[in-house]
């Protein structure tokens, strides 16, 4: 008898704060969706009412389009930096720790500080980055200023941070190519290209499938970076959906509506994520 | 020839990960009107910014009240985790199919979904402003479970039935024969969890309200943003770079492990 609900001891913890943390969350989460709540006042029952709004508001759907635009910056050049960072690492070259640990360096200092110190980089009159191009003969740019750049500049600041892992995520994958496969194309003449192009790039396809579920779940929850850097800023440009979410429930305590953002979202993110997976088996 | 032009691209991409972070620290270290200008080293070095930072936010407070949180959570991970690995690689019951389904499920649900109402919950749990807010609901992981249960299963069964025979009871199997035997999982999930812990801002910003709790990401952001930074840039970037310095001192010496638990933990998902 004591064998038999030693087990179930074991995992009580787990299933206690699973329904106090998750499962009861998600059912309340839903139920919020039909109120409106300020936390303070009585729960007022409003239907679907936060529903049609969601669909009428067109800072949530901008912030939704902010988060594509972001993605689409930031995950192909995620996977091309990485890519040839990785592959480069992967040649016989002395310092390969050092090189590998300083691309790392970013990926493990907190989102705040890379947002801190870009802001600066990006600054219009005194920033580096804008200094450099003057001193090279171009005009300056309003890299956070100006509603076309700021989602492509956070995206690219992003892409520095996270790169780091990527690359080594790469770099695993490429060691699991055989090395008789580049041999064999070399005696057959094949060119670094054509090497790359019918070897590599087949072999690594599962690791770039990752990179891209990976860095798609990250951009999602794309929030610090905007908050800190622009405020979602200059007309809603940057704003991101986390960003919105926050915005709603913490500053106007609309809880029903928020959740409600919440629920859609993440639903969204559920169906993207999927249909990824499913390109990914259909691949194997 | 080639492998020049190989270095040449290694060591601008060296310059392009390290150079800002060597100019927010010389930056740092500035006077104030300099920093406009600045490329490399100030011409005059002066802590005045650290100065004025230390005067205007708690900080050193905001470094224990991070230390807390963060090696709370990294504990409860680690003990709780290991033993609901343990009975679901090791144990036979009814449900463990279940639960394993469950911890897969809750590693895909978005946290968008349970953010609003886990807020509430602390609420009405009277946490706001406290550390037990900030440590409770992450004291379970379910990739550190996984990770367990993976490595347990590749631990030898003669070894957890030599202890048994001794009269272990389970507790001590999983701290006592398990654990000794599991340093290289211990060490990654320590690592990834003490980190995402460290550098978590969303979820602090949301239940500290109080200064004085506040943990160290959180008080640099609303620093940098909330105005008390008066626009002076050295400052911000003092703040910042004390904000980094913590996890930049750890990961100098535990690099390798760094990069590997990292790594792995994307692996898996």
């Amino acid at each position: 008898m004591r064998k038999k609900i030693i087990p179930y001891l074991l995992v009580s913890p787990y299933i206690v704060h699973f329904i106090i943390f998750v499962a009861f969350p998600v059912g309340f989460s839903i139920y919020l969706t039909f109120n409106n709540w300020n936390i303070i006042s009585p729960m007022e029952f409003t239907g679907l009412n936060n529903y049609k709004r969601l669909f009428q508001d067109a800072v949530f759907w901008k912030s939704i389009f902010n988060t594509l635009i972001f993605l689409a910056i930031h995950i192909p050049l995620q996977i091309i930096v990485a890519l040839f960072l990785a592959e480069l690492l992967n040649q016989k070259i002395n310092f390969r720790g050092f090189f590998r640990a300083a691309f790392f360096l970013p990926v493990i200092v907190s989102g705040v500080v890379v947002t801190i110190l870009w802001q600066q980089l990006y600054g219009f009159d005194t920033g580096l980055i804008n200094r450099l191009l003057v001193k090279i003969g171009f005009e300056k740019i309003g890299w956070l200023t100006n509603p076309n750049w700021a989602m492509p500049s956070i995206a690219v600041m992003a892409t520095w941070k996270n790169v780091g892992l990527y690359i080594v995520l790469f770099l695993v994958g490429l060691q699991t190519v055989p090395p008789q496969y580049y041999e064999a194309a070399e005696l057959e003449g094949a060119t670094h290209m054509q090497k790359f192009l019918k070897i590599t790039l087949p072999m690594i396809n599962p690791t770039i499938f990752m990179v891209v579920v990976l860095s798609t779940v990250g951009g999602f929850s794309l929030f610090i970076e905007p908050y800190v850097m622009t405020g979602g800023g200059p007309l809603n440009s940057t704003i991101s959906a986390v960003l919105y979410i926050y915005k709603q429930g913490f500053f106007y305590y609309h809880m029903g509506y928020a959740a409600t953002l919440g629920l859609f979202f993440a639903m969204l993110i559920l169906t993207v994520v999927m249909i990824q997976k499913k390109f990914v088996e259909k691949d194997k | 020839m080639k492998k020049t032009f190989l270095y040449i691209f290694l060591t601008a991409g060296a310059v392009i990960f390290l150079y800002p972070f060597i100019w927010m620290i010389s930056a740092s270290l500035a006077s104030e009107n300099e920093i406009g200008g600045l490329i490399f080293l100030p011409s005059d070095f002066t802590f005045n910014s650290y100065v004025q930072m230390f005067n205007k936010i708690p900080i050193g407070k905001a470094f224990v009240n991070s230390m807390i949180v963060s090696s709370c959570v990294t504990f409860g991970v680690l003990v709780f985790g290991s033993m609901v690995g343990y009975a679901l690689s090791r144990l036979e019951f009814k449900g463990r199919d279940l639960i394993f389904y469950i911890i897969i499920f809750t590693m895909t649900l978005p946290f968008q979904i349970t953010l609003i109402p886990q807020y509430i919950l602390i609420v009405r749990f009277g946490w706001v402003d406290s550390y037990a807010g900030l440590i409770v609901p992450y004291l379970m992981n379910a990739l550190a479970i996984i990770m367990f249960r993976q490595y347990f299963k590749s631990i030898p069964q003669d070894l957890i039935d030599a202890a048994r025979i001794d009269g272990c009871g389970e507790l001590r199997i999983i701290f006592g024969i398990l654990w000794p035997n599991s340093i290289p999982v211990l060490v990654t999930v320590g690592i990834i969890t003490f980190m995402t812990s460290w550098n978590e801002v969303l979820w602090p910003l949301i239940v500290i309200r109080n200064e004085n709790l506040m943990t160290m990401p959180q008080l640099v952001t609303l620093f940098a943003v909330g105005g008390r930074a008066e626009s002076q840039l050295g400052v911000k970037l003092a703040a910042a770079t004390i904000l980094a310095l913590p996890i930049v001192t750890a990961y100098l010496f535990f690099q390798k492990y760094f990069i590997q638990s990292m790594a792995s933990s994307g692996m898996k998902e």
